[in-house]
């Protein structure tokens, strides 16, 4: 049995009226690496804030190892904040930022020295004690604002978008040393991110938020190949997202077609949601094929071609090795255990198909771009 | 920066070039040529016309000296006053609402707009020894003050003439913290009080030097507030060198503002010097 680190009870926030946050459990366990995942405005960074103590939830409980912490400071909470932007004092340079919690605690100058020196390699920064914070690049003051956290052993780490400031590449590396000082440290993580692709490599556990709620708790593959409803399978990774009906367990009827499937208890008849990963779809001969349909687009992407089929007029994504031209006529077949069957939600039918696929790239891009407050 | 402004000299155009002309001309005329003015008749006899440096010695006579010492004692207990007061209400200032924070800042501009002359006479009718605080204070039967006259007065006319000038740089650094930094250092560990030691006060530091320097310069060099508000024993330099003025001493004149402008700006640098001014802010000098 994991030790439940922290708690958060139906937790409300709204600002000047407008509800952020709404009956918000979770749960943490010590140890773990946790993400809360959503596109911006989610209410993910409310929540971390909310743990590290720089917001006050107008409803529900915080409980930190079974107390209730709600009206406890920020400067008293066993947590420490790695924040987006980083946000070192721009006075202190590199060891007096990194020194900094140990010197309000009092600690002996002798110790400090030796604990920041640890920090630096830990960090890789050895060598960078005097510089100057605001000359350091993107990814050096990410490692300082680490280290200015991590002194302090605290008992959870809170990480707020912090890679989100990066270049790409340092973006991959940085994410495989965060994880390495997590596994090294032991430390509890609460990572915030939009980037599900992070959210997914880097996760013990994924929380998907969307509008002020929690959308899913789950592993990283849970929350992949079992999305709970249209939302969580549109966000993380790519989906083509049908309206079916359940005709009976381990039957689903969709795109004018009786397929096979792995799910069961719904109710006879019951409207759900199917979904197919891109990845999941054979691309066959047309007399072989369960579907049919034209190609519209095919997109080189390197490990594989994307390509974009009209079916019924409802346009897939389908990822395959296989070139396939332009204007060809395919035939589809999909395997019982790449359709997931979810219930119908208030997301139902905001996801289309990928008719509109160009739009929808610069919309990513947008979301990747602007900074949750 | 340096390296930026060097590469686009360069490429400048003919607009960009000649934009400072109308300033330089402006300069040239109304401070570089005065100020040459002044160096020459500082170092001349006021009736020979003669190169001498008894004008720049006299200053440093004990009459002098005094008048000067006084000078300094009451701008400092003045600027003093003024960072007690100024600085918390400018960092009370920067937690307000957007809209109190403009209210504020129009109250605290609001005497600045007043005539100068006005609110001396006004700080007049209320110290007097039968002006209002006076009266109020017999009328509560409490004993009555003497303040008009004293140094107690020309220090309150200064506080009140300049807080406004220590307010306002300080508001203006403080304004544009980061308030993540806050957040930081209360993550750190440190209570609202070790936030503003650790955090907010040094970040703010540009602010405090030019507030300082722009209460302190105009109170050392006051003349107007010492002669309305002060007594007899109150001369301060600044009614020095109007009075050698007045009686047509040139010489004097100029070398005590020579002297005096001296001092100010070797002490000035001397703070600038021990306060990295990398952050920018609102430095003077």
């Amino acid at each position: 049995m994991k030790k439940k680190l922290i708690e958060l009870k139906n937790i409300c926030k709204a600002f000047d009226g407008e509800q952020v946050l709404s009956n918000v459990d979770l749960y943490i366990n010590d140890h773990e690496f946790i993400t809360l995942l959503g596109p911006s405005g989610c209410g993910k960074t409310t929540t971390l804030r909310i743990i590290g103590g720089f917001e006050t939830p107008d409803e529900g409980e915080l409980l930190f190892e079974g107390q209730k912490i709600n009206d406890v400071p920020a400067y008293r909470r066993n947590v420490n904040t790695v924040f987006q932007r980083y946000a070192l004092f721009p006075h202190l340079n590199v060891y007096d930022n990194i020194a900094f919690g140990l010197r309000v605690k009092k600690v002996k100058e002798q110790e400090i020295s030796e604990r920041v020196s640890e920090m630096l390699s830990l960090v890789n920064l050895k060598g960078f004690e005097k510089r100057n914070v605001s000359l350091l690049s993107g990814g050096q003051q990410q490692r300082v604002a680490i280290a200015r956290a991590l002194i302090n052993q605290p008992e959870v780490l809170l990480l707020d978008e912090p890679l989100a400031a990066l270049d790409l590449k340092l973006r991959k590396d940085m994410q495989v040393e965060l994880k390495n000082i997590q596994t090294k440290t032991g430390i509890t993580f609460i990572y915030v991110t939009h980037d599900q692709e992070e959210a997914l490599s880097m996760s013990d556990t994924v929380v998907v938020m969307a509008d002020g709620k929690i959308q899913q708790i789950g592993t990283p593959i849970d929350i992949y190949n079992e999305p709970i409803n249209a939302f969580v399978a549109d966000f993380i990774g790519e989906s083509n997202i049908l309206d079916g009906v359940m005709l009976s367990d381990y039957k689903v009827r969709f795109a004018s077609h009786t397929f096979e499937c792995l799910d069961k208890g719904f109710a006879q008849n019951e409207q759900v949601d199917v979904v197919v990963r891109p990845e999941d779809v054979d691309v066959v001969p047309v007399e072989k094929g369960m579907l049919s349909g034209i190609v519209t687009s095919v997109t080189f992407k390197g490990v594989h071609y994307e390509i974009i089929v009209d079916i019924g007029g409802f346009k897939w994504m389908i990822q395959t090795t296989d070139y396939v031209a332009p204007d060809a006529l395919i035939g589809i077949y999909i395997e019982p255990d790449a359709i997931h069957v979810m219930k119908k939600s208030e997301y139902s039918n905001m996801f289309g198909d990928y008719s509109t696929f160009s739009d929808e790239i610069d919309h990513l891009s947008d979301v990747t771009e602007d900074e949750e407050e | 920066m340096t390296h930026s402004s060097k590469t686009r000299k360069s490429n400048m155009s003919l607009l960009q070039r000649y934009a400072a002309a109308p300033h330089i001309v402006w300069s040239v005329l109304f401070i570089i040529v005065p100020l040459i003015f002044v160096g020459y008749y500082a170092f001349t006899d006021v009736s020979t016309g003669e190169f001498t440096f008894s004008n720049i010695s006299a200053f440093f006579t004990k009459e002098y000296l005094l008048i000067f010492g006084k000078s300094v004692k009451l701008a400092l207990i003045a600027t003093a006053i003024c960072l007690v007061l100024g600085y918390p209400i400018a960092y009370f200032m920067t937690n307000c609402k957007p809209k109190t924070q403009r209210l504020l800042m129009i109250l605290i501009m609001l005497p600045i707009w007043m005539n100068f002359l006005i609110r001396t006479y006004a700080l007049m009718t209320l110290l007097q020894d039968t002006g209002i605080i006076n009266t109020f204070l017999s009328k509560l039967g409490l004993p009555t003050m003497h303040i008009l006259g004293t140094e107690t007065a020309v220090v309150i006319g200064m506080v009140y003439d300049y807080l406004p000038y220590m307010i306002l740089p300080i508001y203006s650094v403080m304004s544009k913290m980061d308030h993540r930094l806050v957040e930081a250092a209360s993550d750190l560990g440190c209570n609202s009080f070790g936030v503003i030691r650790k955090v907010i006060f040094p970040l703010s530091l540009s602010g405090v030097i030019s507030g300082i320097t722009m209460v302190f310069v105009p109170s050392i060099s006051t003349f107007y507030i010492s002669q309305k508000l002060g007594g007899v024993d109150t001369l301060l330099i600044g009614d020095a060198i109007e009075q050698h003025y007045t009686a047509a001493n040139y010489n004097m004149t100029a070398s005590l503002s020579f002297v005096l402008m001296l001092i100010l700006i070797v002490g000035l640098a001397i703070v600038n010097h021990y306060t990295d001014s990398d952050e920018g802010g609102g430095m003077l000098i």
